[in-house]
């Protein structure tokens, strides 16, 4: 099959309605041939990731796409930067890196993108109605867009996912096409305990245990007898989105797609019965610190914390101090909330460091220590940590990380909140 | 000689260097310093490699969305593989190529081979033309 743009396509891609808006199209139609896409398709929003500074390419592309006058055509959110703009968190990016993120924002913004600078832009109003095309970067935001809202999205990279928002087009391709959709196989949860799965620790394990097993195939998961909720819906997608290439799940009975039948005519490849002897190996492989008898940071948040998130950290900080710095990652919609009625306070005086605007596995934030241990609740930190920070990692509940915090030294099987 | 007519996925420069087979999927971000292009994930069983000049086969990549800023960079400082050899199209990496190519910086070409015809370039010295031919030195 091959791409047929339309006449107002080519137009827009040799430059008619500017330059910067001919890179972004040609860039659209490039993928769209790559991914043997017949046609492009209208969206209706964008979310992109492509504002965190990895390098000065990134600015200078961004900037390009400036000069060329680009404007972004449908509502477009901003994932993490490589800056705390808030002013929360002391970065610890230098010169002249610093400035060149910096620019790479600015850049973004001065495209019409609306500063959310967020990796939960659903859980921040930008909820795209069920069923609707989209264009999404950020690979948690792009599986939860995708899973838990209905909307339709591919796993867009930094640069095309840009460059929809400003042709407002997408290739007409993977999960943007209804038969793609359907799961092709079982992840079968029905011999795990059910009081395991009500807890927060199973939902980033079994993500993990997921993404591993599936990689990018669409598999629907059964056994689970209730609604987890969105921030363990969250947390799974997140650790699925790491630890393999997955876009897209379901969850008998809960997710939309799902409780709108998509299973019914399905033909499965494949059933995984996942027993507590693969949960608990599952669990294992989130850690790559090997008994440590101290940590030196816990980092939560990754995707960023909800405000139900952030009342349950308080509640199991319950007015003490903390011994290690306890890092939490979340975006502006929450510390508006948290602000207004002196609960960052409260929580920056317990030791706690609100980090907003970016995380801390994506730019330096956390001091370097040699041989440092990093406790998380997040399979995402979990995943990426040890490769970007140099930590190794210890994965546990958010009770645990709390109790270790409060004490300086790992705590397994704290009481959850 | 070892010889493999490719699909080109994306027309960029043709180029040699060593063959390195990785032998497990990666995430580029998180999984590559996008400044030297060595593997950084200590998970991954090529831990401290360099894909750097090498004519690089990807079983499959995983992971973070932020693949292709890491291979962009990577092009804009002269540290990316010498070619890329792919099992499938990957859009999420290869828009690092597109978009550089649209910087007018010099790219490296990708191209398409099944996974099971990867292991017999590894470790040798390989060259690969502009129209997709892939062959042992």
């Amino acid at each position: 099959m091959s791409l047929t743009l339309t006449d107002a396509e080519w137009d827009i891609a040799s430059g008619a309605q500017g330059e910067g808006m001919a890179m972004a199209m040609r860039i659209v139609a490039e993928s769209a041939r790559l991914l043997c896409a017949a046609r492009l398709i209208p969206i209706a929003s964008a979310h992109i990731d492509g504002a965190l500074y990895h390098g000065d390419s990134g600015t200078l592309f961004a900037e390009k796409l400036v000069a060329g006058c680009a404007k972004v055509a449908v509502r477009s959110t901003l994932n993490v930067g490589a800056l705390d703009l808030t002013g929360c968190a002391q970065i610890r990016l230098a010169e002249p890196q610093r400035g060149m993120a910096r620019r790479m924002m600015d850049a973004y913004r001065a495209m019409g993108c609306e500063t959310s600078w967020t990796c939960a832009p659903y859980q921040a109003g930008h909820r795209p109605a069920f069923g609707t095309d989209v264009a999404w970067g950020e690979s948690n935001a792009v599986v939860f867009c995708n899973s838990v809202l209905g909307a339709r999205t591919n796993r867009y990279g930094d640069f095309l996912d840009i460059a929809c928002a400003i042709s407002g087009r997408a290739p007409d391709t993977g999960l943007h096409q209804a038969t793609n959709r359907k799961p092709i196989l079982t992840f079968d949860c029905n011999a795990l305990d059910q009081a395991f799965l009500g807890n927060e620790i199973a939902w980033p394990i079994l993500g993990s245990l997921y993404g591993r097993l599936v990689g990018d195939a669409v598999g629907i998961v059964t056994g689970i007898g209730f609604d987890p909720g969105e921030d363990n819906l969250k947390a799974f997608g997140a650790a699925a989105a790491s630890s393999g290439a997955v876009g897209l799940f379901h969850i008998e009975g809960v997710t939309p797609d799902a409780r709108a039948g998509i299973a019914a005519d399905a033909t499965m490849a494949e059933t995984i019965r996942v027993t507590p002897e693969m949960v608990a190996d599952a669990q294992r492989r989130l850690s790559t610190a090997e008994k440590p008898d101290r940590i030196d940071a816990v980092a939560i948040g990754s995707p960023h914390l909800s405000l139900d998130e952030v009342g349950q950290l308080e509640r199991l900080i319950a007015g003490r101090t903390l011994a290690v710095p306890l890092y939490a990652c979340t975006g502006r919609h929450v510390l508006q909330a948290i602000d207004a009625d002196g609960r960052r306070k409260a929580l920056e005086s317990a030791g706690v460091t609100i980090v907003a605007d970016t995380c801390v596995v994506v730019t330096p934030i956390m001091r370097e220590v040699r041989d440092g241990v990093l406790m998380t609740n997040s399979g995402k930190f979990a995943h990426y940590a040890p490769g970007n920070t140099g930590y190794a990692v210890l994965f546990a509940s958010l009770a645990d990380c709390v109790e270790s915090a409060v004490t300086g030294r790992p705590v397994i099987g704290a009481e959850p909140s | 000689m070892t010889m493999e007519r490719c699909d080109v996925l994306v027309r960029g420069e043709p180029g040699r260097g060593t063959g390195l087979v990785l032998t497990a999927p990666i995430s580029f971000w998180g999984g590559v310093d996008p400044a030297s292009g060595t593997v950084i994930d200590p998970r991954h069983p090529q831990h401290g490699v360099s894909i750097a000049g090498t004519v690089l086969f990807l079983p499959g990549t995983i992971g973070s969305s932020s693949a292709s800023a890491v291979l962009m960079e990577l092009v804009h400082r002269g540290n990316a593989p010498a070619a890329i050899v792919l099992h499938e199209p990957d859009a999420i990496l290869l828009v690092g190529l597109i978009s550089a190519i649209e910087m007018g910086w010099a790219s490296p070409i990708a191209l398409r081979l099944d996974t099971s015809r990867h292991t017999q370039f590894d470790g040798l010295s390989v060259s690969v033309d502009s129209e997709g031919l892939l062959h042992t030195m």
